[in-house]
């Protein structure tokens, strides 16, 4: 009886360790931008072309960088969750606008809403790229001194803003 | 005359010089294959079981695209690769990197040999031990006598 035992306790433990692989999502890779400077740029404005965007003028203060596309579902799927965490004006939310056509990306924003303080258009995606930005939406929070502090790939849900997003901006506030 | 030799290879060679400076630099295709072969190596962040190479999302395009530029620019491989680590991390490379946290993943199967190699032995020495029971003179007996019997039905 004990000899089978051994095969049989390997056998489970190789199940149980398939079985936690198999919980885990692939498409979460932990960026190594976290705790790393947001990469700087300068991009017009979405919807003042002859103004431009730049991160530089966020020092000092926690925000939010959404990176959105109007071609993107998923965006869309997302886009009350922006709405409402703008809502919440905890930390100024900035969208970044990945590989779109501006007119599309502005009528986008008029049939559902602008949630954003503005959108940068990053046409070429070449922003993006610094960001390492390969499934929109996604999602940082910058601190003070332009730190990125998290980064979520894939839409937001209330619940990661409640459990995530809402405590860390907290947190970041108060220094 | 010699002089004029050379003159003439000068004017005959030109319009190849020319023509090769002049092509366009996406079409050299060594560079082509220099980015090619560095893209086989990363991997396609959207589609991930592909490579940048074999790829055709608009990301990966995109990747290869700045890799390109990146070498006409003379940027080495290792630049490139440190420049795409940087932003997608090291599951960018489909060839891990060596260091503490992924030691267990390049000696995991080392490791596994060994301990296969190790239960091996361990199993070969016991049943060696198992052969070699010495007996006592009792059971000698014992054991020479049902060899006997044995033997006699047998016949």
């Amino acid at each position: 009886m004990t000899r089978y035992l051994l095969p049989l306790g390997i056998f489970a433990a190789l199940v149980a360790l398939l079985g936690f692989g198999l919980t885990l999502n692939p498409r979460e890779v932990p960026s190594p931008l976290i705790g790393k400077p947001a990469p700087q740029f300068s991009l017009p404005q979405l919807q003042a072309v002859d103004k431009t965007f730049s991160p530089k003028e966020m020092s000092g203060r926690v925000w939010i960088l959404n990176v959105w596309a109007s071609w993107c579902p998923p965006c869309l799927l997302e886009h009350p969750v922006i709405t409402e965490l703008a809502r919440m004006k905890i930390a100024p939310v900035v969208g970044l606008n990945y590989k779109d056509r501006p007119e599309d990306a502005i009528a986008w924003l008029k049939r559902n809403g602008d949630p954003f303080q503005l959108s940068a258009s990053d046409i070429a995606g070449r922003i993006a790229i610094d960001y390492g930005v390969y499934g929109v939406p996604e999602t940082y929070v910058i601190d003070q001194r332009g730190v990125i502090r998290y980064k979520r790939i894939g839409p937001l849900t209330p619940e990661i803003v409640r459990e995530k997003v809402l405590p860390l901006v907290q947190e970041l506030d108060r220094g | 005359m010699a002089r004029l030799g050379v003159l003439i290879m000068l004017f005959a060679l030109g319009p190849w010089a020319h023509a090769k400076e002049a092509a366009p630099a996406a079409e050299d295709p060594a560079l082509e294959q220099r980015v090619m072969a560095l893209a086989a190596e990363l991997r396609c962040l959207v589609c991930q079981n592909q490579s940048l190479a074999d790829s055709n999302a608009p990301l990966a395009v995109d990747l290869r695209n700045q890799v390109r530029e990146q070498m006409k620019q003379g940027a080495s491989d290792r630049d490139i690769v440190d420049f795409m680590v940087a932003r997608y991390g090291d599951f960018v490379l489909f060839r891990p990197p060596f260091k503490s946290a992924t030691l267990l993943l390049w000696f995991g199967p080392l490791l596994l040999l060994a301990a296969g190699l190790a239960a091996l032995f361990y199993r070969l020495k016991r049943r060696r031990a198992a052969a070699d029971v010495e007996l006592t003179e009792a059971e000698r007996e014992r054991a020479e006598k049902l060899l006997a019997e044995n033997g006699t039905e047998r016949r």
